[in-house]
């Protein structure tokens, strides 16, 4: 038992839409907090923790706290690493039940980017205030050419190509079509992927997530109150978290953050990444899960391309499954924020409420990670390690 | 041979956006504008960086100086910008000749035609405010 592990993910939801222009964002922020709350089977007056990140509208986790009703808060933390924050809130909740700062923590995600018109082509606006945006901005530097970069050098180095690539997207695809909420549900060939119009070379419209308005909720507790729960116990074993950035001009965009912080997950759950067989793994582009694939440990530098190709991240045919759901590739990024929808899944599976077609049969352990920003520039990684009682 | 980028030097309304003045790359803006690139280098570890900053980010000493930059380097990475922008361009990252790489925008080339490990020099251009920016060519 690691220290984390006296944590349990007792609540989990999904919010069922994917365009939203109706609800503000407050108000979907309200209603996965209320989902997750009737999930676990508790309700508001039992959270003394909570969680969020920039995309809560207002101050840090003050006006969300006060919308939401929480009265009875004692710890509270508004770490943004973009879309890996809830990974990371998912940690910093499990370390503060140990430590008994808490006892149910509430982490809520929402957004409405689809309804607000945002692309992956455009410059992030909350990236203006950075430093290196001064010297930056001439650039235009986006999510989309940012991560391009990445696939273009790992092509270069290690052989990787498209093809490769876009088996991802299939894999996704094969999920996706089993979720009545995806965005996109139409299984994907790779000959559909290289025919998708080209962005950013050499990423194809194919290769990138989807923009969806909605949102998703957690709730962690301790353990003595998630034995009193309806649902299986989902617990803590491992996690890590860092971030990665230009390292005063030492680029180097062939790996991410994940390549430091995975070990810790894997060290302090006691496992290996040979006893993972089913991973959430952030999808923001195709590219991005090749190079965590690599990171994590599921194969070595370099070799991702031949690990994804055939459908080996197909649940029942290959030999991990990954992002059941559908992913951010085809079911959901809500908020531009994929790490929240990474967990849920995670939990669904090690629940066996994954959809059937999809589900890993006697899974115990489950992985989930997230890269939030631009894997070509800076960007915050974590990773998280769980299991089932 | 196309050179989507040939339409963007003229007309103002194409011209990149400007980089933001700041006082501490007061120094590098004034070098651009002499069509000079400038890097920090490290008295305490003898180690350059970019982007530049008072503090060197290698070993937290506060003893930097300005140096030239030979201009001169190859690119490590490149993308080409073909939608959802309104006229395409080609970034990359050039890795300098001093050994760090550096965010930029490739001109004056063929966009198919670029590959990693090609041989660039430094060019500047007028953003969009007059302040000059750099950019990197083919050699």
């Amino acid at each position: 038992m690691s220290f984390a592990s006296n944590a349990c993910i007792a609540g989990i939801y999904e919010h069922p839409l994917r365009v939203a222009p109706d609800h503000t964002v407050a108000q979907l922020h309200a209603e996965v907090a209320r989902g997750a709350l009737l999930d676990a089977g508790l309700t508001l007056d039992d959270v003394d923790g909570y969680f969020c990140a920039g995309d809560a509208p207002g101050m840090g986790p003050v006006s969300m706290a006060d919308y939401l009703g929480l009265k009875k808060l004692k710890y509270l933390d508004s770490t943004d690493t973009g879309g890996s924050s809830y990974l990371t809130h998912v940690n910093h909740a499990a370390r503060a039940i140990a430590a008994g700062q808490c006892r149910v923590a509430l982490i809520t995600l929402a957004g409405r980017p689809k309804s607000e018109g945002s692309s992956g082509t455009q410059v992030r606006s909350q990236w203006a205030s950075a430093p290196d945006f001064a010297f930056e901005k001439p650039y235009s530097p986006a999510p989309l050419n940012t991560y391009a970069m990445c696939a273009m050098r790992h092509m270069y180095e290690f052989g990787t190509t498209s093809e490769q690539l876009a088996w991802i997207k299939v894999a996704a695809s094969h999920h996706a079509q089993h979720n009545p909420n995806a965005a996109l549900k139409d299984v994907l060939t790779v000959e559909d992927v290289l025919n998708s119009p080209m962005i950013a070379d050499p990423l194809h419209r194919a290769d990138c997530c989807v923009v969806t308005d909605s949102g998703g909720a957690l709730v962690v507790v301790h353990p003595d109150i998630a034995k009193t729960l309806k649902k299986p116990v989902v617990t803590m074993m491992g996690a890590g978290e860092t971030t990665k950035g230009q390292m005063g001009g030492k680029v180097d965009l062939t790996y991410s953050g994940l390549a430091w912080a995975a070990p810790v997950a894997f060290k302090e759950a006691k496992l290996t990444p040979e006893q993972i067989r089913y991973a959430s793994i952030y999808d923001s582009f195709t590219i991005t899960v090749l190079i965590q694939l690599e990171d994590l440990g599921f194969c070595k530098k370099g070799e991702g391309g031949k690990f994804v190709e055939g459908g080996q991240l197909i649940s029942g045919k290959g030999k991990l499954a990954f992002n059941t759901d559908g992913g951010g590739l085809c079911n959901n990024h809500p908020a531009n924020r994929g790490g929240m929808t990474k967990v849920i899944e995670a939990v669904r599976q090690l629940r066996g409420e994954a959809h059937p077609a999809v589900q890993v049969p006697n899974l115990e352990f489950a992985l989930a990670s997230g890269i939030g920003g631009a894997l070509g520039t800076r960007h915050g990684a974590a990773v998280l390690i769980l299991g089932r009682l | 041979m196309t050179q989507m980028n040939k339409n963007n030097m003229d007309n103002k309304e194409h011209r990149l956006p400007s980089p933001i003045a700041n006082p501490e790359n007061k120094a590098f803006l004034e070098a651009a504008q002499n069509n000079q690139l400038v890097l920090k280098h490290c008295n305490a570890c003898k180690a350059v960086h970019y982007y530049p900053r008072t503090i060197c980010p290698h070993c937290g000493s506060n003893d930097t100086t300005w140096v030239k930059s030979s201009g001169l380097g190859e690119i490590y990475s490149y993308t080409v910008m073909r939608r959802g922008v309104e006229v395409p361009f080609a970034m990359a990252y050039v890795r300098l000749n001093e050994g760090i790489s550096i965010l930029s925008h490739l001109t004056n080339c063929d966009f198919d035609a670029i590959r990693v490990g090609q041989k660039v020099k430094v060019v500047f251009q007028e953003t969009q405010d007059g302040q000059k920016t750099h950019l990197f060519e083919p050699i």
